[in-house]
């Protein structure tokens, strides 16, 4: 089987184990190494190290004034990361959890996603907004949701998911060195999830989504914690003679086409997974997309597998309410059946 | 003056010292009236209603660490903020709470069984506010600071049906939320200061300063002390010694009488602390001294109370009835938790629109069929 985000050709010694979590905090030291402008803001993300440890220890290496526990606004953290932006540095901004981003959504849509434009190019706002995103961990209500469409839908905001560590490490580097705003969606269920990084080189660059698995019935795709979902699905269909392609869609805004494209060019099926609810959702415009530019290579209409457009039910529900392997194969069926 | 890194007001209004004693400073004159109605039947009653909540947010605690709920909570050392002031509230009253308002919910007459539904992951709300045995108790609110603009807007709407302001107290009705030291800095808070002192709204701002949002102290939040926040604002506000419940009875049942009668708004700060973690997630080790933490432990509001009680007069035998009572309910608790039953899937296609919508329709459908096949032996 195809490991998630084991790179092709990697030297031992550059290989290490950790946890998404750790590869995250070892992603950020790294670049407030290489940078003395980056800096780190967000609710007790600095004596705490983030309510998920994250920036555990960042703090007393590069002190209060590159680690900030700010007030409790978001409005605040997202606008006057805005103007720090404006002074030179690259802010990083923690939400404290996917529901909770919404106080700020005025600053990101309306204000940091547009000021590029406004400024005519004088002025770059290089600030990466992380987003510990989904579900999985039985938590209470906003704290189990996948935003990622609203942002993904505001022109001028890159958006990226990670899935393993490894990518986990790089990418966050690769948006803190990135010109213009990301939103960070960091599948918070996969925090504790060890995995491989490569300390010498990425896999692939910020905005690529790639295979992860080689098949050639169906092709799967999917971001942040649904990959692990359908490499599940992956296992079980072998075992039933159907092989399935696993994409890592890796980058939301913009989405990188040409692998998607080129393994539905192969398998003639495709089967979007997401967390999120599907109405006006990512996997919408990826299965628009697909429609129009690989039309006659179909031979099934894209489907999408989804979270219900429901609110995210209360813990107890949300086995019924995120798709499993199940529901992917399910719609495998359908997708064959064709 | 004030001490502004110790963020006190001169004299934050109390009647009872740390250790028990009648002892009322110059802050409390004006509300010593108050005090004086309370008789020893509803002093116990307080105190009842205190040890009671203590006891059942101590065995939700340990319920949630044997791993039957999601989370806890804790309203452990804001027993006295919240049972005064909820006692002060008369039935008319409205109250929006934040998340940690057990102790109020209980006084209002809600079942703290829908606390713990709600945090065990069984519902997002719990109870109807709208049925009269929930007191007019509203709805957790776990977005920081929300729910400051809603109890506002109903306070809006109280003034606009003229249900104020006539000079009775005991029909005139008044609203009461709850936020935190943390709340204070969200733009939401703000802006319900700023609507409740535009219409002149009939509430209180009830603002429980319990030193810590999470790991962060309130000195991060504010330079000055919060309530002066609420007279930036044209509020007129009061500090008090919010681990006496007498001081929080006092305190607010004057300030929400004010309100209804047509004063306009008012904010209370209490200031009190969080004697437990922010929640069962947290770990204040990281964050806080355990001198910072005993020294509010010697503040107990409830060991203080029952100091004062006993001055008074009051018997072994109370004392013990009410621990006996307290061990039952904090069993029954736990009891009805076990009992606890998971929600049938469909609750998350229910209530989500008023009116009929076909994609909820649709997709509930769809579900009913995917799980029969899944039962039909088509399962994986
Ligand atoms: C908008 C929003 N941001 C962040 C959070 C995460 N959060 C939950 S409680 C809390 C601290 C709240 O502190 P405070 O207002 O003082 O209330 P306390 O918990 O101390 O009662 C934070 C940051 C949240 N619930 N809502
Ligand atoms: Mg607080």
């Amino acid at each position: 089987m195809t490991e998630v985000g084991t790179v092709t050709t990697p030297t031992t010694s550059e290989l290490q184990t950790m946890p998404m979590a750790k590869a995250l905090n070892a992603g950020l030291a790294a670049a407030m190494a290489a940078d003395e402008r980056v800096l780190l803001m967000g609710e007790d993300i600095g004596t705490l190290g983030g309510v998920f440890r994250v920036t555990e220890g960042l703090k007393n290496t590069y002190g209060e004034h590159r680690v900030l526990d700010t007030p409790l606004a978001e409005s605040g953290i997202v606008g006057t990361a805005i103007g720090l932006a404006m002074r030179g540095y690259r802010p990083v901004c923690e939400i404290q959890f996917d529901g909770f981003i919404f106080p700020g959504f005025d600053q990101i849509t309306t204000q940091l996603a547009k000021l590029t434009n406004r400024h005519e190019g004088a002025q770059a706002f290089p600030i990466v907004i992380r987003v510990p995103y989904g579900g999985h961990i039985g938590a209470v209500e906003h704290h189990q949701e996948s935003p990622e469409a609203y942002f993904a839908h505001t022109a001028g905001l890159r958006s990226v998911s990670p899935s393993t560590p490894h990518d986990a490490y790089w990418m966050i580097q690769e948006a803190i060195a990135a010109n213009d705003p990301v939103m960070f969606f960091e599948p918070k269920s996969r925090y504790w999830q060890k995995g491989a990084v490569d300390l010498a080189a990425p896999a692939v660059p910020l905005h690529s989504s790639r295979v992860v698995r080689t098949g050639s019935d169906v092709t799967v795709l999917a971001h942040g914690a649904m990959v692990s979902v359908l490499l599940q699905a992956a296992e079980l269909a072998a075992s039933e003679g159907i092989s399935l392609e696993v994409v890592d869609l890796r980058s939301i805004a913009p989405i990188d086409y040409a692998p998607i494209l080129e393994s539905v060019r192969k398998t003639g099926r495709l089967i979007v997974a997401q967390e999120a609810p599907g109405n006006v959702s990512v996997g919408s415009e990826i299965a628009a997309t697909v429609a129009e530019r690989a039309f006659y290579s179909l031979e099934a209409p894209v489907l999408r597998v989804s979270g219900f457009d429901v609110p995210f039910p209360p813990a107890k529900l949300e086995g019924v309410f995120l798709p499993d392997a199940d529901r992917i194969l399910e719609a495998v069926d359908r997708a064959l059946a064709y | 003056m004030t001490d502004v890194t110790r963020m006190v007001a001169d004299s934050p209004v109390q009647f009872l010292a740390p250790d028990g004693t009648f002892a009322p400073n110059v802050g409390a004159e004006e509300y010593a009236p108050f005090v004086e109605r309370l008789d020893d039947a509803a002093l116990q009653r307080m105190f009842r209603d205190m040890a009671m909540v203590r006891a059942f947010d101590v065995e939700a605690g340990n319920l949630q660490r044997q791993g039957q709920l999601a989370l806890w909570v804790p309203s452990h050392g804001q027993e006295a903020a919240q049972v005064g002031s909820a006692c002060a509230m008369r039935p008319q009253d409205h109250i929006f709470p934040s998340y940690r308002e057990h102790a109020v919910g209980m006084v209002r007459g809600i079942d703290l069984m829908n606390v713990i539904r709600m945090l065990r992951g069984l519902t997002h709300g719990g109870w109807d506010p709208k049925d009269p045995r929930n007191g007019n108790f509203h709805l957790y609110t776990l977005v920081i600071g929300s729910q400051a603009l809603h109890a506002t807007g109903y306070a809006m709407g109280i003034q606009f049906d003229g249900a104020f302001g006539t000079g009775d107290p005991e029909n005139d009705q008044a609203v009461v939320v709850y936020f935190g030291d943390g709340a204070t800095s969200q733009g939401d808070v703000s802006e319900a200061f700023v609507f409740a002192a535009s219409y002149q709204t009939p509430q209180v701002f009830f603002l429980q300063n319990n030193h810590w949002a999470i790991s962060v102290p309130v000195s991060r939040q504010s330079r000055t002390p919060l309530y002066r926040r609420g007279e930036g604002f044209g509020i007129p506000s009061v500090q008090i010694d919010g681990n006496d419940v007498l001081a929080s009875y006092a305190v607010t049942a004057k300030n929400l009488d004010e309100a209804r009668a047509g004063g306009g708004p008012r904010l209370v700060e209490a200031l009190t602390y969080r004697i437990g973690a922010h929640t069962t997630s947290d770990d204040p080790t990281k964050y806080r001294t355990d001198d910072e933490l005993a020294s509010w432990v010697a503040r107990d509001p409830i060991a203080r109370f029952q100091a004062y009680l006993r001055g008074r007069g009051a018997a072994d035998a109370f004392f013990d009835g009410v621990a006996a009572e307290a061990k039952d309910f904090a069993a029954d608790t736990r009891r009805r938790t076990l009992a606890l039953e998971s929600p049938p899937a469909e609750l998350m296609f229910e209530n989500v629109y008023t009116d009929e919508h076909p994609l909820t329709a649709e997709q509930f459908e769809w579900l009913g069929r995917y799980e029969e096949s899944l039962e039909g032996g088509d399962a994986r």
